[in-house]
């Protein structure tokens, strides 16, 4: 029996949010998110009942992602700048998340993408290399590198900023 | 997955696991989300992608459900009538593609909220009949004329129907209403004057019957 699809966006939906948060950052990640949903919904009645569902939202959300990230290089004049993360409501936080855009904005697309699937999306290596492309073993390496370098930039940055605080 | 060190948590070591690396990811994650499910209850109804919108509503007989295909209101469940079942029923009869989607319940939402405080005798909104067929089709075509504040008798609703032997099928049909409320099943009786049975519950009968009574 095929569920009703607001289970999924209930089940799936703050995970793929932290995805794609992950790999187009908090500005582009509403689009992004929509757009998969939006996709998911459109395909979802022919969804193979034993089919995993994350794996598939976050392959949709890859390629919408890819799609997002064209259009921006397309028009590179209309890209906004990133709100005023102090401006915000919810200050520090948004800062904490800006901080964190601009770290794994650095990693290279594969990385970047590779460490949100597995470590946000709970995909393993082997569906990361078939959403990616490549082996299973560069997409493990890349989620390591990634991680490491997050670890590097970030964590230090956060550090300093709380100790301000 | 091949045994050894799946999923790794690197960096444990240095006692930041990649959860608390992420948190910030989760920033005002609830209003997104909010945000976003009404997004995208829009867009699928822009695109005609949307087999069935509900929403929940209280009312002084329970939490109802109700539930529109572009066509019209299919569905409106009480609470004991389990609500995950019925949507999961909706996906099956008419399809899987079911969101949240209150703005298509508004009309019917305004109406319910007029009748339970006694300023409406019927309603007035496009109705979606795909399931239910037959004999029971034919009885909530005739549920529909039994006027606010009157009843009949399951044997009275049985030959309106056309079927006069049919007593006992009428009250299945009365049970399986996909309408309750809206066609008012509430409104037939036994025989002796007494409520009995009903989908929302005999309580909740009880208390449709008193409500229409009083106005």
């Amino acid at each position: 029996m095929v569920r009703p699809f607001e289970q999924i966006v209930s089940e799936h939906g703050p995970v793929v949010l932290r995805v794609c948060r992950a790999v187009v950052g908090p500005v582009d990640a509403e689009d992004a998110w929509s757009e998969t949903f939006l996709a998911a919904l459109r395909a979802y009645p022919e969804l193979p009942a034993d089919a995993n569902v994350e794996a598939w939202l976050v392959t949709i959300a890859h390629r919408k992602a890819i799609d997002l990230i064209r259009a921006r290089a397309r028009r590179p004049v209309a890209v906004a700048e990133p709100p005023e993360p102090a401006a915000r409501t919810g200050g520090a936080e948004q800062t904490d998340a800006a901080e964190l855009w601009q770290a794994l904005r650095a990693l290279p697309d594969k990385q970047r993408a590779s460490v949100a699937y597995h470590y946000l999306g709970g995909l393993p290596y082997r569906e990361i290399a078939s959403i990616t492309g490549g082996s299973e073993d560069a997409a493990r390496r890349a989620a390591a590198d990634g991680i490491k370098k997050l670890r590097a930039s970030y964590l230090p940055a956060k550090d300093i900023e709380g100790a301000r605080r | 997955m091949n045994g050894s060190a799946e999923p790794t948590e690197p960096g444990t070591s240095n006692g930041v696991r990649p959860t608390e690396l992420f948190a910030a990811l989760t920033t005002d994650e609830d209003t997104a989300m909010t945000r976003l499910r009404t997004r995208l209850a829009a867009d699928a109804e822009r695109d005609g992608l949307l087999d069935v919108g509900y929403r929940t509503v209280d009312s002084p007989v329970g939490t109802l459900l109700l539930a529109a295909t572009d066509q019209g209101l299919v569905r409106v469940a009480y609470q004991s009538q389990d609500h995950d079942a019925v949507l999961a029923k909706l996906s099956e009869a008419v399809g899987p593609r079911i969101l949240y989607a209150p703005g298509r319940l508004d009309e019917v939402c305004r109406q319910l909220e007029q009748y339970f405080a006694g300023r409406r005798t019927t309603f007035e909104v496009p109705l979606d009949l795909r399931l239910s067929s037959g004999f029971r089709r034919a009885v909530l075509a005739h549920l529909a004329e039994i006027g606010y504040g009157r009843t009949e008798s399951y044997r009275e609703v049985a030959v309106a129907a056309g079927s006069p032997k049919a007593v006992r099928a009428v009250g299945t049909a009365c049970a399986t209403n996909p309408l309750p409320l809206v066609l008012p099943c509430h409104r037939v009786v036994r025989s002796d004057g007494s409520p009995g049975q009903y989908a929302g519950g005999a309580e909740a009968k009880q208390i449709l019957l008193r409500l229409e009574a009083a106005a």
